[in-house]
């Protein structure tokens, strides 16, 4: 594989790699050293290793092998190191569990055990999500923090008490029975798609989309589509990911946030549509509908318009309707008033916007909440306000693509002004 | 295996106001629970306690033990009985402190002991 020229763009390239594989990385140290702290110690150690080797020998052909292998060599000196009977009994016995490293197959389910431990209901629900993040998609403390609007150290702590917690009171390494496994998937199903957004719109100022991220949402949303075929909420879940995904590619033109009336729908992934559309009739002719399958149902009728224009709003406005009795959030609120002002004009939205900010004002630090509101300035020709609410949302965003479309919507807001 | 204290937390008032056949019930319950901990090969130990009032409280910290009348604790619920048990995890815990509660009525807090230090 060739090395890439400058020993930055390296540096990026291992830290790209490592991200890409940590969570396949601490799921099989987990499993083989079971003990969290002493995975996530191995793993850094192997990217230590990495960044020190590769810039000179180039990325290894399989990265990932390549990291598995290294912190788990790590792993044993370190246990070795510890000079007790028990770890040395440990160690030796882990010499013999050369498992190789495979993309596939069983190390899916390591992942997939490693959630449930990370999702268990003896965990805090908050502490349940950040877990997952770290540890299976591989994000820092720092992005955690930002995503859930807490300070980092609270973040850190959040995560230390978890996993003491997990190692304490000995919560288990495995997919849960059977019979627990239903109630145990609510959990798991809120952390996916936090996963996923996280991927969708990157809170940090790195890549706007992260598709290793939004991919891994979706790869665990299909293993456990597979294992539970006839939980609505499970094909809800795939279904809403998958016709987001499908829009991905359109999303993003040169560096910049492309909105969903603007995009080129011949660019989305016909593929990932037809499978989105067919899991959101798998759960309409359940008829047990939930949160998720209410989200995905909205998306397919978004989908299904082969313009912006041909858009069902008032299909739209029903099911987030639906979905706000059984989630009555701001979020849902909010959304629903960017739907209403398709049906409704503007003037009803930004009222309905309005009231949901005087009710919750910590939407004031969601930047989709600016967004909104500026856009329907926008479209009210309220240019100044529409400009004080773009700089607004510009504040609570790191994502890059997102700052340059909103840097761009702003823009044209000065132009439009010129003639008054 | 790991060791999980299983205890059930109670309001004395509340207790108090059970009625007999009930009350009845509950012990009978209860003691199906014991025998099934002990024919299952987790008991350690297990009992009810009498009413938090009949606490005593020992604070050996100084130079003199003072010994104070009550509860360690000015709250409204008291430990009323607890388990031990030596299970694999903390599913299998959960498990019997589902059955455990169910059989006594109360609210059963889950707390694993320290694991043994190594030899």
């Amino acid at each position: 594989m060739p090395t890439a020229g400058a020993a930055s763009s390296t540096t990026a390239e291992v830290e790209r790699v490592f991200r890409e594989e940590y969570g396949r990385l601490i799921a099989s140290l987990v499993r083989r050293f079971g003990d969290i702290d002493i995975a996530e110690e191995a793993a850094g150690e192997a990217l230590v290793a990495a960044l020190e080797k590769w810039p000179g020998s180039g990325v290894p052909p399989n990265p990932g092998g390549w990291l598995t292998t290294t912190a788990g060599n790590r792993a044993i000196d370190r246990l070795r190191r510890e000079n007790q009977r028990d770890a040395k009994h440990r160690a030796a016995a882990m010499l013999h569990d050369d498992t190789p490293h495979e993309p596939t197959g069983p190390v899916e389910d390591d992942r997939l055990r490693l959630i449930f431990t990370c999702c268990h209901p003896a965990l805090a629900p908050e502490a349940r999500i950040a877990l997952t993040l770290r540890l299976l998609g591989g994000l820092t403390v720092a992005e955690i923090a930002q995503a859930f609007l807490v300070p980092e150290t609270t973040m850190a702590q959040r995560m230390t008490r978890a996993k003491k917690k997990i190692a304490g009171a000995r919560i288990p390494y495995r997919v849960p029975s059977a019979e627990d496994l239903p109630d145990r998937l609510d959990a798991v199903l809120a952390v996916l798609f936090l996963v996923f957004n996280e991927g969708y719109l990157s809170t940090g100022p790195g890549d706007a989309v992260r598709a290793e991220l939004t991919g891994e949402a979706i790869r665990l949303a299909r293993v456990l589509h597979r294992l539970l075929p006839d939980e609505p909420e499970v094909t809800g879940l795939l279904a809403l990911l998958v016709l987001t995904e499908a829009r991905r590619e359109a999303r993003v033109r040169d560096g910049v946030l492309v909105s969903l009336a603007e995009q080129d729908r011949g660019g989305w992934d016909r593929r990932l549509v037809a499978e989105g559309h067919a899991l959101v009739r798998e759960c309409l002719a359940r008829n047990r509908p939930g949160r998720y399958q209410l989200l995905a149902a909205i998306n397919a009728v978004h989908t299904d318009a082969p313009t912006a224009a041909d858009t069902d709003w008032s299909q739209v406005v029903a099911l987030y309707d639906r979905l706000l009795t059984i989630d009555p959030s701001p979020i849902v609120r909010l959304n629903r008033a960017v739907a209403v002002a398709e049906l409704d004009g503007a003037e009803v939205a930004l009222a309905e916007v309005d009231r949901l900010v005087a009710a919750t004002p910590a939407l004031a630090s969601y930047h989709a909440f600016h967004v909104t509101r500026a856009e329907l300035l926008r479209r009210l020709a309220r240019s100044a306000e529409a400009r004080e609410a773009y700089d607004a949302a510009l504040a609570a965003t790191d994502n890059t693509a997102e700052r340059a479309y909103l840097t761009r919507r702003r823009g044209e807001l000065v132009v439009d002004e010129r003639p008054g | 295996m790991a060791q999980y204290l299983l205890s059930v937390h109670g309001n004395d008032e509340q207790y108090a106001a059970v009625p007999p056949e009930t009350m009845q019930e509950m012990f009978a319950a209860v003691g199906a629970f014991n025998e099934r901990l002990q024919s299952d090969g987790v008991w350690v130990f297990g009992g009810g306690l009498e009413s938090a009032t009949t606490a005593t409280v020992v604070d050996g910290a100084g130079d003199r033990p003072v010994v104070t009348d009550g509860p360690y604790l000015e709250t409204k619920e008291h430990i009323g009985g607890f388990w031990i048990i030596d299970v694999p995890d903390l599913d299998k815990a959960l498990e019997y402190a589902a059955a455990g509660s169910k059989a006594c009525q109360g609210r059963v807090e889950v707390r694993p002991f320290q694991a043994e230090p190594e030899a």
